[in-house]
């Protein structure tokens, strides 16, 4: 139930990031200087906490996801639906630990 | 003397237009609707993560994007061929995801209505603004300064 609830919410963040996120890139259409001043004002630790959560809705919705197709499509899922979620859990611990140690690294030293 | 009947097959005859599960104005869109989102969820994992790696991993990290980043890897086709698949599932799988949420909890038919509406207007616009910027792209834009620009860029 909770993954569940958990997919619907990280789904609908990662919806309306999307929209928001061809916007900016629109602007390489309008000119450089456009997109540069637009793409600086996320290059700061704020923004870059903000995408450390977006990553790890990201990873969460895709590992559930890839779940929902097993539990779907594989015909033990239903009956591991539930080691699957740990699975997933544990997916998500794996990818986001290296994630956040050299995203976070990048953006809180050096750079421009 | 025995009893005779006729003992019917389940389900043999012709079913009951109000017992049938697919209406008959939908035709199966939901089924299909319902295939798209594992199918598209599966190709999104590789083009999502990919993207993720490439421009947030590799090198400078978030510090590389700028104008000249962008513009670089739009002049490979390879990465307009991805980011436009990206989009489109994206767009259609995120678009379909919030139409289900929608369903699920506006109760009036007029409000699912609207909020659909506002949905797939913005759906539209989003996939109709992105597909233009990828293809009529200029990575080498006149009269822009010169630093901005990828190495590539012929000197002005």
């Amino acid at each position: 139930m909770w993954s569940w609830v958990g997919h619907r919410v990280t789904g609908v963040a990662i919806f309306f990031f999307l929209l928001v996120h061809v916007l900016d890139t629109a602007l390489v259409r309008v000119s450089p200087e456009a997109y540069n001043v637009v793409i600086a004002t996320y290059k700061n630790p704020f923004m870059a906490l903000l995408e450390a959560g977006l990553v790890a809705a990201i990873v969460f919705h895709a590992f559930n996801g890839l779940r929902v197709i097993l539990v779907d499509f594989w015909k033990k899922g239903p009956k591991y639906q539930a080691q699957l979620l740990w699975g997933v859990v544990g997916l998500w611990v794996l990818v986001m630990v290296p994630f956040l140690i050299r995203h976070l690294t990048l953006a809180f030293t050096g750079g421009h | 003397m025995a009893v005779t009947s006729e003992i019917q097959a389940p389900r043999s005859g012709r079913i009951a237009p109000k017992y049938t599960r697919h209406g008959s104005s939908r035709g199966n869109f939901e089924m299909l609707a319902w295939l798209f989102m594992r199918v598209s969820g599966l190709v999104l994992v590789v083009l999502v993560f990919g993207h993720l790696f490439v421009n947030l991993m590799v090198g400078e990290g978030v510090h590389a994007i700028d104008f000249g980043f962008v513009a670089g890897k739009w002049a490979d086709p390879f990465w307009q061929i991805w980011d436009l698949a990206m989009l489109w599932l994206a767009m259609l799988h995120g678009t379909n995801g919030v139409r289900t949420i929608i369903n699920d909890y506006a109760d009036k038919d007029g409000t699912r209505f609207w909020l659909k509406s506002v949905l797939y207007a913005a759906t539209a616009v989003i996939i109709v603004l992105g597909t233009l910027v990828i293809f009529t792209f200029d990575p080498c834009p006149p009269n822009a300064a010169a630093e901005l620009l990828p190495s590539f860029c012929p000197a002005p």
